[in-house]
């Protein structure tokens, strides 16, 4: 090509970035797997053994911990992009934002079954009420009112906007509501679970943030996945979508 | 043109009386259902007793949603209110003001007295009254923005349900935290300034939020 | 795994089912969208758009 520098902005458009991220699926996906063997590898073969009263099921935690980031992270992800999908008036933004939701409240149930399962062999129970499991669960009622919205709504820019009301009218309560469950838990004296007093080793610590890599990877070729098929629905009657296909 | 229109809604919800009285008499039998349900020991519904207060308070204030501006939208009034020079801010605010006067205040008065049902110290009822009073405004506010953004929807009353009680669960912690925490011998205090803040946060940014999306629902 | 064995598996299989689960819907959701296509104009099988 003759031009030196990419014009970025014409990928804002769904038709150039449909095909634009269809090339990059592929890429993510062979990341995915990759990272995903290599850290989960590295977790149960090369990672020496936790100390403490974690006992053998500590494994657990290479997937809890990167799954309730990737719940927090995609919320936070997707309220930007349904905000910049509403104050600009870009439909791709908004799309991303839909496309996003869904991944995001799976990681943050896999993160509140996960952090059950760990509960129960560390602590005895399976559930407590500790600030970070009940602002997980919030989180995923958080999502459930944004995605329960969009799919009430026919109107599609309409869906949009209102998302990105509630979006970031959550975004901004998370701390809020966070605050609250964190000083009502410290008062209610039920359990006594520190999180912390975990020292992790480098090499465990390397595990984990490949895991969290991996699940990273493996949002981006979904969330580019999902997108793809919300243009395709949405721009049903565009012309470009006929030359695409054809 | 504030005072009339609270005005307006005012007298409009006394025509519909009976819309305002259904959302009270869900809350006095909300809360006198638990005791049937958990059993008269006195100790068990002292501790109880600010929660299920609460709770009550949300269900019932969820109820009356339906309310703020539903009828408005129906009768294609809301369309013309959006229309007027006003800042759409004033307008939400006077509408969410005369709702919570007809749909709160009532419970605010009536908590105290269904407090004697638990067993519950003066001090406790007091605390009760006050809460409420600090808190509801807050929960009409939140509510309005979800209101806002189910306008006209099918299963609007659920659906504002789901998006609504995630954001009322602070107001529920610190409400119930300032009963409670008069229960044990301790001061509210701490509680309702922390109610108070959030009043006044919600008093700024939730009107502004519900005309966005009344804007966005109403187009 | 020290007796452990059901919750870290558990762990693992339900993060597996989850997302595998996602990627299932995923192609679902291509399929579908590839049989409401089937009109005279288009050519539904194309190598192209089925990139995943």
């Amino acid at each position: 090509m003759s031009q030196k520098t990419i014009n970025w902005y014409k990928y804002a458009a769904p038709a150039n970035f449909y095909v634009l991220a269809g090339k990059m699926i592929p890429w993510f996906t062979a990341i995915t797997i990759i990272l995903f063997a290599v850290g989960l590898y590295m977790g149960f073969f090369l990672a020496p053994r936790w100390g403490g009263d974690q006992k053998e099921s500590y494994h657990i935690i290479f997937i809890h911990v990167p799954a309730a980031w990737m719940g927090m992270f995609l919320y936070v992800l997707m309220a930007i992009y349904a905000g910049i999908g509403w104050a600009f008036n870009a439909r791709l933004a908004s799309m991303m934002a839909t496309a996003i939701s869904t991944t995001g409240a799976i990681f943050t149930f896999i993160s509140l079954v996960t952090g059950s399962l760990w509960g129960r062999p560390a602590w005895g129970v399976w559930w407590v009420w500790d600030a970070r499991m009940t602002s997980t669960l919030i989180l995923l009622f958080l999502y459930i009112g944004f995605i329960s919205l969009q799919s009430s709504i026919d109107d599609p820019r309409r869906a949009d906007r209102a998302g990105a009301v509630l979006a970031l009218v959550g975004l901004i309560n998370v701390p809020i509501i966070y605050f609250s469950v964190k000083w009502w838990n410290s008062l209610h004296q039920g359990a006594t679970i520190t999180a912390k007093g975990y020292q992790m080793v480098p090499s465990q610590l390397a595990a984990m943030l490949i895991l969290l890599a991996a699940c990273w990877m493996y949002s981006i070729a979904v969330v580019l996945a999902r997108v793809r098929y919300i243009i395709r629905e949405r721009e049903r009657e565009a012309p470009w979508l006929a030359e695409a296909a054809a | 043109m504030f005072g009339w229109l609270v005005w307006r809604d005012l007298i409009l919800a006394w025509r519909r009386r009976a819309d305002v009285l259904a959302t009270f008499f869900f809350f006095v039998l909300v809360v006198s259902l638990f005791p049937l349900g958990i059993g008269p020991e006195r100790e068990l519904l002292r501790s109880i007793a600010p929660g299920v207060v609460w709770v009550a308070a949300l269900l019932a204030s969820m109820l009356a949603l339906g309310r703020l501006f539903g009828n408005d939208y129906q009768d294609g009034s809301l369309e013309q209110i959006l229309l007027t020079p006003q800042p759409l801010y004033l307008v939400v605010l006077a509408k969410i003001l005369s709702h919570w006067v007809v749909s709160e205040v009532p419970l605010v008065i009536v908590a105290p007295l269904l407090g004697v049902q638990f067993g519950l110290s003066q001090n406790t009822l007091i605390v009760i009254a006050l809460s409420l009073l600090l808190g509801t405004p807050v929960l009409s506010l939140i509510g309005a923005i979800g209101a806002a953004l189910t306008l006209g929807l099918r299963a609007a009353n659920v659906l504002v349900a789901l998006l609504v009680l995630p954001l009322y669960i602070p107001v529920l912690i610190f409400g119930a935290g300032a009963v409670s925490a008069t229960v044990e011998g301790l001061s509210p205090q701490p509680y309702l300034l922390l109610l108070g803040a959030t009043l006044v946060v919600s008093l700024v940014f939730a009107p502004w939020a519900t005309s966005a999306a009344l804007r966005i629902s109403v187009e | 795994m020290g007796g452990y064995g059901l919750y870290v598996w558990g762990s693992y299989g339900v993060t597996l089912i989850l997302l595998g689960g996602e990627v299932i819907m995923l192609l679902k959701r291509k399929r579908d969208l590839s049989r409401r296509a089937t009109s005279p104009q288009l050519e539904t099988r194309n190598p192209k758009l089925e990139t995943l």
